[in-house]
């Protein structure tokens, strides 16, 4: 048993290490000066206090996204739509954090509120559809991404517009719904307490209450849950509504801690993220910060890289499909963990 | 009433078939696989990778034909990567299809700024077009001519596609296998059918149709490659498959439906409702029609367990039962 999880360990790693030398030949093969595009990437967060906070505060929201995923995956469900759910929660949060004067605290705290609400009801639609109908949850939480961007959009672009801004942004929030900065001069905001928050929550509500148990049964053997009295039905609906309202706050945060008004004219790609740290942290919420940090490390890396070489940001997605792809395939090493076991097994023999 | 009247003319036809040859292309794709067992999530990456090699190859050698085949082929290696990864390295296959989608995203926009030097279009690149086709005597005939002629190429390889695979999985030893292994993967190997090999082969054909619908929306529907141009027609092609019942000729009718609600989507633009919403139908049209087709495939099977299975015993009843 514990050979297994030094082999996950091991298998992991080997795959980060893979994906890692793939986007080396690719930066040796398109850039002018490759050593330093790839030291930019690997060192580039370490370089200095501001990069090492856009590092952090970009890991947030990818704890929360982590963790939404987490969540329906343990329940061997799939969400797509956290990317909608996102994109909802974000709207919401910045709804009221235009349309209300409130005490700072109260503010904050009705604003994550309604982003997770707004999440939880981008959650309820698909897991409704497949709890009472059995329609494909990957399919219809695909397609409501679609149609949450453009309600989205449509709320910000017809009731809560700045006017006076060139581009299509929102109002400003109010002050006393923000995020505060408390590491100047990074931006690393009280979201970070609230991601810290969430892990632990998730973690005790998966492993340690009633819910969270029948959750994790679903997942591994629908029909024995099902004998052994869980209901399946409600199972795949609260999964899916809590891993929207998770996903949901994620947008919040970014609202209140980062962007303060809002400025997505596209999905931010968070949700998708998420998939990558979820399959990283093997679904437990307490390995999520460290995969969550691990891509945001790679993701700061690779914005530096873009703005200091003639390379581009988005080859880290090479490197991630990369990852997912290896980390999943399970029977990728497999034979020489074979070979061990039987190389183990003869040395005892002997 | 202007748009009623716009629904009835001759140009919304023809703009119905246009929309419909990428979704109709992909939902042939979804079809194909899911035949055979396995769900290519991956479809929307290997349109939109295809798409790219389409523009890409037709610029660097002023050939549309050599672009065409560069999308099909893209298509295909793209296809059978998953299959690498799904079969042989026993990757989720719903995961792998993701890492595909997120590979062509990303891996799109960067060679694009590679080759282009810019990140949004491809509008520097000399690519080709496909060329459109006149079709002799339907032409000339009034309405009809307007609707079925002058379409792209690839528009009629779509529709003929159709009929080739129907009788593929439906007339040869090959497609009699493949809905077998589909069907039930260890019957399939039971009787000496390798159900590695028939996956392998149906996600490459499935790639195939892929590379068509990318290079139909680069190189026919617009002259030019955007990033995430495919906007979740690959998705939607799964969509349109799955409410077919996974037959061509079921994928053709959900296809034209969706091409509809789209093609519906740009008539009503001219009307004072906000862009958003009339952007939302197509999407919303396949959450809906899922819901319903889903709905009908519970009532069926309920249907078919009250007869089976008269007081509620406990009797294992297949999903497919025959009428």
């Amino acid at each position: 048993m514990k050979s297994e999880v030094g082999f996950e360990i091991l298998r992991t790693l080997v795959a980060i290490a893979v994906a890692l030398a793939l986007g080396y030949v690719i930066i040796y093969l398109v850039s002018e000066e490759p050593g330093y595009a790839f030291s930019t990437l690997v060192t580039g967060p370490l370089t200095s206090v501001r990069r090492f906070g856009n590092f952090i505060e970009m890991a947030i929201p990818l704890v929360f996204t982590g963790l939404a995923l987490s969540l329906v995956f343990q329940a061997s469900q799939f969400n797509i739509g956290a990317e909608g759910q996102l994109f909802l929660g974000a709207v919401a949060a910045t709804m009221v954090g235009i349309a209300f004067q409130l005490p700072p605290v109260i503010h904050v705290t009705l604003a994550l509120a309604a982003a997770a609400a707004a999440g939880a009801l981008g959650g309820a639609v698909p897991g409704l559809l497949k709890a009472r109908w059995g329609a494909n949850e990957l399919v219809s939480s695909l397609m409501l991404n679609y149609v949450y961007y453009r309600l989205g959009i449509y709320i910000i672009n017809y009731h809560f517009r700045d006017e006076r801004a060139g581009a299509m942004v929102s109002l400003r929030l109010a002050e006393s719904s923000w995020l505060h900065h408390f590491w100047p001069p990074t931006r690393l905001h009280g979201g970070l307490f609230i991601a810290i928050g969430a892990v632990l929550l998730t973690y005790v509500f998966l492993y340690h209450t009633r819910w969270g148990y029948a959750l994790r049964m679903t997942g591994i053997n629908a029909s024995f849950a099902a004998y052994s009295g869980i209901s399946v039905g409600s199972v795949i609906v609260y999964s899916q509504v809590l891993s929207g309202a998770v996903a949901g706050i994620a947008g919040g945060v970014e609202m209140l801690g980062i962007l303060r008004r809002f400025q997505w004219q596209m999905p931010p790609g968070y949700g998708f993220d998420g998939v990558i740290v979820a399959i990283l942290a093997r679904n437990h919420p307490l390995l999520v910060p460290v995969a969550a940090l691990f891509l945001a490390y790679l993701r700061t890396g690779a914005d530096i890289m873009a703005r200091e070489t003639d390379m581009t940001a988005e080859m880290v997605t090479v490197i991630q499909s990369v990852m997912i792809l290896l980390v999943t395939a399970q029977a990728f090493l497999r034979q020489y963990r074979h070979r061990a076991i039987v190389r183990a097994s003869r040395e005892a023999n002997a | 009433m202007d748009t009623l009247r716009a629904i009835f003319s001759a140009a919304f036809g023809y703009s119905l078939l246009r929309v419909s040859t990428p979704l109709l292309f992909a939902s042939l794709a979804a079809v194909v696989s899911a035949r055979a067992g396995v769900i290519n999530i991956g479809i929307e990456g290997m349109m939109l990778a295809a798409a790219f090699a389409g523009v890409a190859v037709s610029a660097f050698t002023a050939s549309p034909w050599l672009g065409l085949l560069g999308a099909v082929v893209t298509g295909i290696v793209m296809a059978l990567i998953l299959a690498y990864f799904a079969l042989k390295l026993k990757t989720d296959i719903i995961l792998g299809g993701i890492a595909l989608n997120l590979l062509a995203s990303g891996g799109t926009i960067f060679l694009l700024y590679v080759l282009a030097g810019d990140k949004g279009i491809s509008s520097s690149l000399p690519s080709k077009v496909l060329p459109q086709v006149q079709i002799p005597i339907i032409k000339d005939i009034p309405v009809v001519g307007d609707i079925f002629s002058n379409h792209n190429v690839l528009t009629y390889v779509a529709f003929l596609s159709v009929v080739v695979l129907y009788y593929f999985l439906y007339r040869t030893p090959l497609g009699l296998r493949l809905r077998a292994v589909g069907e039930s993967p260890d019957a399939a190997a039971s009787v000496g059918v390798s159900v590695h090999r028939i996956q392998f082969i149906a996600l490459g054909i499935s790639g195939m149709l892929a590379g068509f619908g990318g290079a139909h929306l680069s190189m026919g529907y617009v002259s030019w490659f955007s990033r995430d141009m495919t906007a979740g027609r690959g998705f939607i092609g799964l969509a349109a498959s799955a409410m077919g019942g996974e037959t061509p000729q079921g994928a053709l009718l959900t296809s034209l439906f969706f091409g509809f609600a789209d093609a519906l989507s740009s008539y009503m633009q001219s009307l004072r409702i906000p862009s958003e919403f009339v952007q939302m139908i197509p999407y919303l049209a396949t959450v809906l029609a899922l819901a319903v087709y889903a709905n009908r495939q519970a009532a069926r099977k309920q249907a078919v367990s009250h007869r089976a299975a008269p007081k509620g015993s406990g009797t294992v009843v297949p999903d497919s039962g025959h009428h």
